[in-house]
């Protein structure tokens, strides 16, 4: 027992760093940065609401970080997310129960992630490609559910979703806790996640070998279709309503820093779901601390740009080449090729 | 050696097709009117897709044009106003910025053995946050010479007009042409797309062709985005949003392969046409909204993958017996 919790540390330890020194940096130029508060039984503050905020690139990058252990991508999850926003709030708007909604929605989530599965598992098109149909088209569909308006409901159910609170924690961080949880016991407690791994090293020889290919691809694209359904009806509950335009917007990109921040290599394999998680946080930890330490926000997306370069040198061939014999970066740049060994 | 040739036939084909139905309907699209108009209005798009196409062919992604277009316009938008510099040699500077920026993307795609999708997502968050940096603001540019240029054009029978930028657009493709077909460069283009380790044997300079790709699509980029900010008259960091998939989108209905190594830079500028043409048509009919273009090239963008498939699948059926 001790020994996994060993290796879980080593494995998260550059992302516990990172985020350690993100917060302590942002502490100091910003003092009240750290400090928690408890009214009317919940809680408030700064670190809280990076939570908060985190809770869709956290979610979409749960999902993103399966669909990249299989060597693929899924560039739809924001047009997903568009368009289960749209769904949930036209349903909710016509007079359907919460429990219908939410049903559907998940079930339109599940269903472009059947869409981008079957298109990568068994057309056999590249995944950036395959998921660029419904990338471009998705953003359409979404527009025609609402009907080019944005929707706006008061439904107090789907509203709690987004904005109410249990246990003192917000109802959107609640959320992911639970599914991140779930998904990585699904897929660790079982063989899932090897055989995940397995595809995403080589498709050819574990098809040879026995696993079942297809299904795998697909039900990885299912879960990241219906992690972008959850991710979507929290940010329509978070506005009160359904903006086909914006919502989701850019935040595939935002979920694939995060997993590459999170150390899981884009070339599929070794995964760590937690990893991801963390990765989103800093994520979220960087654009909150940009805030509120008085930069201007414009310098958000150069900064990001600035940590994708240093984290791709990190994970190149020929710089791990070069510093071989120093051994802990190694670990942090490179999870696969331990894997595949 | 002819299915090489049948995704090229297969879009010039559904373009017709699409355009006779489309003056059925309204026999007032059939005038150079609207034919000008679909040259200027996609005159960025086109130039951006030139150098798209390259990159695609060679079997990589550029993902940082669309902010690379928006970097160009804000920057000439926030250099002619607040200096006295001549727009040309603005023009000059930039496009020496946005070469340069994409070599630096093909240097580290080649050198880091990085996915061209990741480090071009880089570049894409880099530039767009230099435009940021530049001005959040949308900056009109008010240059003389600016209505100068926008007020040459070429006039055609039926009243149409080919304008600067409709014709930059159509030029910029027959270079690309003659680059692709013509040219050194051109085969090792394709060479690369084929394989890398293939092309490597064959003595193609993987290196400084990978850079030379990334840097013609950059030098493409800045001159879309100097077209840009010529169409719109104005610089602003928020423009330009998505214009790297629309490119992609043009690519692929041209009949350009995603794996790289088969298609024509003719075939994007087909694309080109079909996703203005639907744009155009929606126009004209009043009642259809807008999203329903991208619906349309998003079923197109399916259409035409899987008829890629069809085709590759085909051939490799073809050449097993033998």
């Amino acid at each position: 027992m001790t020994s996994t919790v060993r290796t879980y540390l080593t494995r998260l330890l550059p992302q516990l760093i990172a985020l350690t020194i993100i917060l302590a940096a942002i502490s100091i130029i910003f003092p009240g940065f750290l400090n928690l508060q408890i009214q009317n039984g919940r809680l408030y503050g700064s670190l809280i609401d990076i939570l908060n905020r985190g809770a869709p690139v956290v979610l979409l990058a749960i999902g993103m970080t399966v669909v990249i252990a299989t060597k693929g991508i899924d560039l739809s999850v924001g047009a997903v997310m568009a368009i289960c926003g749209a769904v949930s709030a036209s349903l909710i708007t016509s007079g359907h129960s919460l429990a219908e909604t939410l049903l559907v929605t998940l079930a339109v989530g599940i269903l472009c992630g059947i869409w981008n599965g079957i298109l990568v598992a068994v057309l056999d098109i590249q995944p950036i490609i395959a998921t660029l149909v419904l990338m471009v088209a998705g953003r359409g569909i979404a527009q025609l559910i609402t009907e080019g308006a944005i929707l706006t409901f008061n439904d107090p159910g789907l509203i709690y979703i987004g904005s109410g609170s249990f246990a003192g924690l917000p109802m959107p961080v609640i959320i992911w806790l639970v599914f991140g949880v779930l998904v990585a016991l699904v897929v660790r407690q079982t063989a899932l996640g090897m055989l995940v791994e397995a595809v995403g090293v080589n498709r050819e020889a574990s098809t040879l070998s026995g696993v079942f290919t297809p299904v795998l691809l697909v039900a990885a694209y299912v879960l990241s279709g219906l992690c972008a359904a959850i991710a979507g009806v929290i940010a329509a509950a978070d506005i009160k309503g359904a903006d086909a335009n914006n919502a989701g917007l850019w935040l595939e990109l935002d979920a694939i820093l995060a997993v590459v921040v999170g150390g899981t290599s884009l070339l599929g394999g070794r995964f760590s779901i937690a990893a991801s998680v963390l990765g989103a946080i800093i994520i979220q930890s960087i654009n909150t601390g940009i805030l509120l330490s008085g930069f201007p926000p414009e310098f958000n997306l150069i900064i990001k740009a600035a940590i994708i370069v240093f984290i791709l040198v990190l994970q190149s061939p020929r710089f791990r080449a070069a510093f071989q014999f120093v051994s802990i970066p190694r670990a942090a740049g490179k999870p696969t090729e331990r894997e595949a060994k | 050696m002819k299915q090489k040739y049948l995704p090229l036939t297969a879009t010039i084909l559904i373009f017709l097709l699409s355009y006779a139905l489309c003056v059925a309907q309204y026999p007032n699209m059939l005038s150079t009117r609207v034919i000008g108009n679909l040259l200027t209005d996609n005159a960025f798009l086109g130039i951006a897709a030139v150098g798209m196409t390259f990159v695609i062919l060679s079997g990589g992604i550029d993902l940082s044009v669309g902010a690379v277009i928006a970097f160009t316009g804000v920057f000439l938008a926030v250099v002619l106003e607040q200096s006295s510099i001549h727009p040309l040699a603005a023009f000059a500077l930039v496009l020496a910025i946005t070469t340069l920026f994409g070599a630096l993307m093909g240097a580290i795609i080649h050198h880091l053995e990085m996915p061209a999708f990741i480090v071009t997502l880089a570049g894409m968050f880099l530039a767009r946050g230099m435009a940021f940096v530049l001005s959040i603001d949308s900056i009109p540019i008010k240059h003389p010479f600016y209505a100068t240029l926008k007020g040459l054009y070429f006039k055609l029978p039926g009243g149409g007009r080919i304008t600067l930028i409709g014709g930059l657009m159509l030029l910029v493709f027959a270079v690309g042409i003659l680059i692709a077909h013509r040219t050194r460069f051109g085969t090792n283009v394709y060479a690369l797309g084929g394989g890398t380790a293939t092309a490597k044997l064959m003595g193609v300079p993987v290196a400084s062709t990978t850079v030379r790709i990334y840097a013609l699509s950059g030098l493409l980029a800045g001159l879309s985005g100097i077209v840009f900010s010529l169409y719109t008259s104005a610089g602003y960091s928020l423009a330009a949003v998505g214009v790297e998939l629309d490119a992609i989108t043009a690519v692929v209905i041209g009949g350009t392969l995603l794996t790289g190594g088969s298609g024509f830079v003719a075939g994007t500028l087909v694309g080109i046409f079909i996703q203005g043409l639907i744009q155009t048509y929606i126009t004209f009919d009043g009642t259809l909204s807008s999203w329903w273009t991208k619906i349309l090239i998003g079923l197109l963008l399916f259409a035409f993958i899987l008829l890629q498939k069809g085709i590759i699948r085909l051939s490799r059926n073809g050449r097993q017996p033998a």
